[in-house]
Order: C-alpha cells, then structure tokens, then sequence
C-alpha cells in the first residue's frame, strides 16, 4: 500500500525536500527484496560468528582430545576434561564447533580477497580495454577469452600442486603478515600460503569483471559527455577513474556478490581435493574432504561445514540479485 | 546587401581542413578505403557572430564542430583559434586552449554523466583547470544554472530527473562555466520538441550578447538557422559549396544545392504553391565521391565541366564564396 502511494505520489518540483540521496533509494529497494534481506541476516549470524569465534569457542583450535574415546564423536560429547562438545569432535578429536567458526574466518576471507583484488583488477582492465579500444582492447580482449577457453579446474590443480606443496615465501611487508596472521587466525606461516592459494584463484576470478567492465566502457567512452569532458580538457585517468568506471560499477557489484559465492564453493572444491589450503588451517573445504572418510558412518560431520556452505554461496547469489534490482538507476522509485 | 559595418576579426579560421576515417577490412584490418567525412574545407568564423553550418545528415559537419575542438585528430588542414594555430598544441597549452573553446550536444541524454550530479557536471570543467575554491566554484554553478533558467537546488540532482530542454540547458551551462569565447551548437535543439527549440534558441541569443560569445551552429533544419545565424555555410558530401551572410544566402542563393535545399523549406499555407527543385537520386558515398564537382550527379543543371574538373571555391560576389562552375 505505502508503496504504491509513493509510487503514485509524482516527486514535487517545486521544492527539494523530498529529494533522497542515491544511497537511500538503493537501500530502500534493496530491503524490498526478501530473500536478500533474510540472506543478509543469516550472512550477518555466520560473519558475527566467525569473528568472535576467539571469545565464543571454548577449546584452541588444534586441541587433540587425545582419551576421548570416541572419534569422531557425535554433537553433545563430552571432553574428557568435563566440558561440551557442542558439534561433536573430528577424526583427530578436535572440537568441530571451534573448528567450523575457524573455518568461517579462512574461508569468508579468502573469498573476499580474492572477490575484492580480482574485481578492481578486470574492472580497471576492462575500463582501459573499453576506454581505448584498438590494439590495448584487442591484445587484453584475446588474453581474456583464450583464459575463458580453458578449464579452469585442471589449471587451478597443477598450480596449486606446484606452489602449494612447497613453502613459497612471499615478499608481503611484516605488518601485511600480521594482519593476515590476525585476520586468519592462523600463524603467519600458514597465513602466507592462503595468500598463494588467493593469488591463485585471482589467476581466473578477473575474467567475467573484465568482461562486464570493457562492454560498459566501450559503449559509455562513445557516450557524448566523454566528448564534454575531454572538451573541458579532462585527462584519460579522470574520464575513467571518476566516470566510465562508476558508471559501470554496478554490474560489478552484483557479479562480485555472486562470485563471492563461486569462490567459496571453488576454494572448498580444491581443498576438498586436499589442493587447497592445507590442514591444520582449518577451511570448509578440507573439512569436507576429511568428513568425507567417515560421512556414512558419522553423518553429521559433513553437515556441519557443508550447512554454512551452502547458506554463504546461497546467500551470495540473492544479495547479487537484489543488488541487482536495487542498482538500476532507470528503475524510478 | 547586407549591411557591413566595420569588419570584424576573424576568431577561428579553418583551412583545408580533412578529416578521412579509415575502413579497415580483413583479417589484419589493412585500412582497404577512406571514408572523406570532411574534405578540404576552408571557411572563417568571425567574433561575436553565427555561423551557421547546414546539410544533410552524413555530410560531415558534426566532424568539422568536433575536429576544430581536437575531440577528433584531423588528417589534414589547420585550424587558427585567435591567431594559434590548434593543431599545433598539445598537453597543458591544449587544455589551456580548451578553456575558450566549448561544446553543445545534439543529445541531451548522452551528453550528462548519468550517475553525476548536474551541479557536479558543471564545476568539473572549473576543477580541471584549477579555478577558484570549492565554494567559489559552487557559487558559480548557482550563477550558471540562474542564467541558463534553472533553479539553484537543482544542482544536486541527477540528470534522469530533468526533461530534454532543461538537460539542454545543463549542457549550456557546463559550456558557459569555463567562460568561452567560442562554443560550437552541434545541433543543439533538434532532439527538442518544436516550443522547446525556440526557448533554448532564445536562450542562445540572449547569452550570445551577454557573454559576447562566438557560436559556430551546427544545424539540418533551414529555418532554424535563418533564425539564428549571422552568416552561413552549406556543407554537401564532405565539402563546403557556399558560404555567406544569411540575408544574401536566403535572398540570392548562387550554388545549385543551396537553391534547391531553400525551395524545400515547407510554407506554412497549404494554399501558396511554389517551384521546387527536386533532386533526384541519394546522396553519394563518402567511400567513392564522385570526380569533379561532387554534386554534379544530382545537379539539375550540370554540364561536362563539372564531371571533369572540381570548381574552386571562390569569391564570386563580395563576400559571397561559392564552389560551383557555373556562377
């Protein structure tokens, strides 16, 4: 009802009271769309959680239970020191509940890592090959398509197989190792081989960012106010710093929404493949691949990364499809 | 005879100018023929007038507007801008050049950044070049929207929420921010309705004498350029076939094209009959001109001549250049 009244209700012209800002009507028609708004919640449960998980897990992460007698052991064991196991223990007796919210940290920020560098990456790409077509468009589009072509799986496999296995030290400044250390919870040493495993993902996450990006430029540099600002002599950097990449930024959000969930899944798959971030760093992924042994025997074990799993990558697509919705400046009100 | 007074100076003068665009074609795109959007065009705009630029679509006179501005590199010819020659600028002195040189689009819609405010729009150009402090800068956006008609409140909306005549307007204001002498209309009122097109013409005028501007109108409609422009070009295929002051051009039009483009301005009285010349045939490609002059295919009154030799283009009358054979 309010809505439609607003909707009929023509915005007065005469005075500017009623003018919102651009942010308000997006959030406004963001809210409107349901499952983005009960996916936002349950996202919202998952990142609070994986934040404390420090203060509200009760055991360290790679504590071994070693005289529990039973491993693994179903939700509500008990530790042989009297306290809760409130998701039962693993393979090894590890406290599941602990190492599921440990998980949520490696796997949530992998996914943004690589969401963030990959999308600014083909975004800025993409904004130049538009922006100049010619030679620059032609060389970055070819890398581009033929990087499409192949099956990203098997590559992904043998590289990480190579970096992966080693101890590859990257030359990151300490204060990045500590923040990531902190981020990760984990020591730096593991923290270090995530950030491969991130770079890795990288290698193909730019491509659809990219894409969206260069189609976006390429029609807005033919647009006439580039002609107009070129007229009042504004320079390459600034038309597509502050014009041709805002304006195309909205498909880029959306497709960093829904590829947060792609990476997710992708990263599980490849630690899932025991190629992925490597045990004692906990990740959904190789909590999967080591439920996997037990799943028919200890079902819930599987249940336990995989729920959030699903929620997160579920969850993902629908904020992407609300953002959407939300983001088209031509949808009026 | 129209009335000279004391000759004013030339403010922008183009000489031979060309503007050819490559077709390429295969698969190593090898340029395979030129397209001559513009060829050879030489004429002068003098300061504080109108200059009128008319012809039919495709005949390049939207590429002569945006070569004069470097918006687009020319293939050949020079264009002086108050005795510089712009061409020959590059980097900080063409920015610095820009300031007096502006644009006005023929689409309202794509000529404002959509996710810009209009206010935004406007001060960008005073930004670019440095010019005053941010709340001088929003003092001269108030002063900009009040002179175009709009209202000061205005400048922090977005362009969807105005209509075509007032995006016109913001596209007239971001022009006149940076205080030009020169600003080139191209086809600045034909996306506009008819009532709109005599307010924004009007509104051209009026800053015309306020400002003391120099416009060069880039326009296909006849009556839309009588209105407006103190002397006047007639562009055919890429060339430029005559050129002189309004009066004389609409009283005694000398080149074939001009005459029969004037005898197809529609009367409004259904009732008075008028020769009219009708042309037959399309206009030709670009890709191929035809040789000699380039209207002879279509000419009424063409002779062998015009098939073998291109007409100069001369003075024939004072101050009445035509290229033509025949006059």
């Amino acid at each position: 009802m309010t809505i439609a009244a607003k909707a009929l209700g023509a915005p007065s012209r005469a005075e500017d009271t009623t003018q919102e800002s651009q942010l308000k009507v997006v959030a406004r028609r963001f809210f409107r769309h349901k499952l983005a708004v009960v996916s936002v919640i349950l996202l919202f449960i998952i990142f609070s959680a994986s934040l404390l998980a420090p203060v509200i897990t009760t055991f360290p992460r790679d504590a071994v239970d070693v005289s529990s007698s039973e491993r693994p052991a179903p939700p509500g064991a008990i530790s042989s020191d009297g306290r809760l196991h409130i998701l039962g223990v693993d393979h090894l007796g590890r406290d599941l509940f602990t190492r599921v919210l440990f998980a949520a940290r490696v796997s949530l920020s992998i996914a943004f890592m690589v969401v963030l560098i990959s999308e600014t990456f083909g975004a800025l790409l993409g904004a130049l090959a538009g922006f100049y077509g010619g030679r620059t468009d032609m060389i970055l589009s070819r890398i581009n398509e033929f990087m499409l072509t192949i099956p990203q799986l098997p590559i992904l496999l043998i590289i990480s197989a190579i970096l992966l296995k080693r101890d590859v030290v990257l030359p990151l400044p300490g204060f990045v190792n500590k923040l990531l250390s902190a981020l990760l919870l984990a020591p730096e040493r593991e923290a270090q081989k995530v950030v491969v495993l991130v770079l890795i993902l990288v290698i193909f996450g730019w491509l659809s960012a990219f894409r969206l990006m260069r189609d976006m430029a390429l029609t807005l540099s033919k647009q006439d106010f580039v002609e107009a600002l070129r007229a009042v002599g504004a320079s390459d950097a600034r038309i597509i710093l502050r014009h041709i990449i805002p304006n195309g930024l909205a498909p880029i959000l959306v497709n960093a929404s829904l590829s947060l969930g792609g990476i997710i899944v992708l990263e599980s798959a490849l630690s899932f493949l025991g190629l992925g971030v490597q045990d004692p760093t906990p990740t959904w992924g190789n909590m999967l691949d080591f439920a996997r042994a037990y799943m028919f025997k200890h079902p819930w074990l599987p249940l336990v990364p995989g729920i959030p799993l699903v929620i997160v990558s579920i969850g993902f697509n629908f904020i992407g499809d609300g953002l959407r919705d939300a983001l088209d400046p031509r949808l009026k009100r | 005879m129209a009335v000279i007074d004391i000759p004013r100076k030339d403010l922008v003068v183009v000489e031979n100018l060309k503007k050819y665009f490559p077709v390429r074609s295969g698969l190593l795109q090898h340029v395979s023929a030129w397209v001559k959007a513009v060829d050879n065009v030489s004429f002068s705009i003098r300061e504080g007038e109108t200059f009128g630029l008319v012809g039919e679509s495709g005949c390049g006179k939207t590429t002569i507007g945006r070569t004069i501005l470097q918006l687009t590199p020319a293939t050949g010819g020079s264009v002086f801008f108050d005795g510089e020659d712009i061409f020959a600028k590059k980097g900080a002195e063409l920015k610095r050049l820009r300031r007096n040189m502006q644009i006005v689009f023929q689409d309202p819609y794509s000529s404002l950044d959509p996710r810009v405010p209009v206010g935004e729009t406007i001060a960008e150009g005073l930004q670019i070049h440095g010019i005053g402090t941010s709340k001088e800068r929003a003092e001269i956006v108030t002063q900009m929207l009040a002179t175009v008609g709009l209202n000061p409140y205005h400048a922090r909306r977005y362009p969807h929420e105005f209509s075509g005549g007032q995006r016109q307007r913001i596209g007239i204001a971001r022009a006149l921010a940076l205080r030009p002498k020169f600003i080139v209309c191209d086809e600045p009122v034909s996306a506009l309705d008819v009532s709109i097109q005599s307010q924004v013409l009007n509104l051209l005028k009026k800053l015309q004498a306020e400002f003391g501007l120099t416009y060069l109108f880039i326009a296909h409609n006849l009556s839309v350029v009588e209105h407006i422009s103190d002397r006047i070009g007639v562009m055919y295929l890429g060339k430029i076939v005559e050129v002189t002051d309004r009066e004389t051009l609409y009283r005694n039009p000398l080149h074939p094209y001009t005459q029969a483009l004037l005898s197809a301005i529609p009367i409004p009285n259904p009732r008075l009959k008028r020769s009219r010349i009708v042309l037959t045939g399309d206009v030709p490609s670009p890709l191929n001109p035809p040789p000699g002059c380039r209207f002879h295919t279509r000419c009424p009154v063409a002779k062998t001549i015009c098939r073998e030799a291109e007409p100069a283009f001369a003075e024939k009358q004072p101050d009445h250049w035509v290229a033509c054979h025949l006059v």
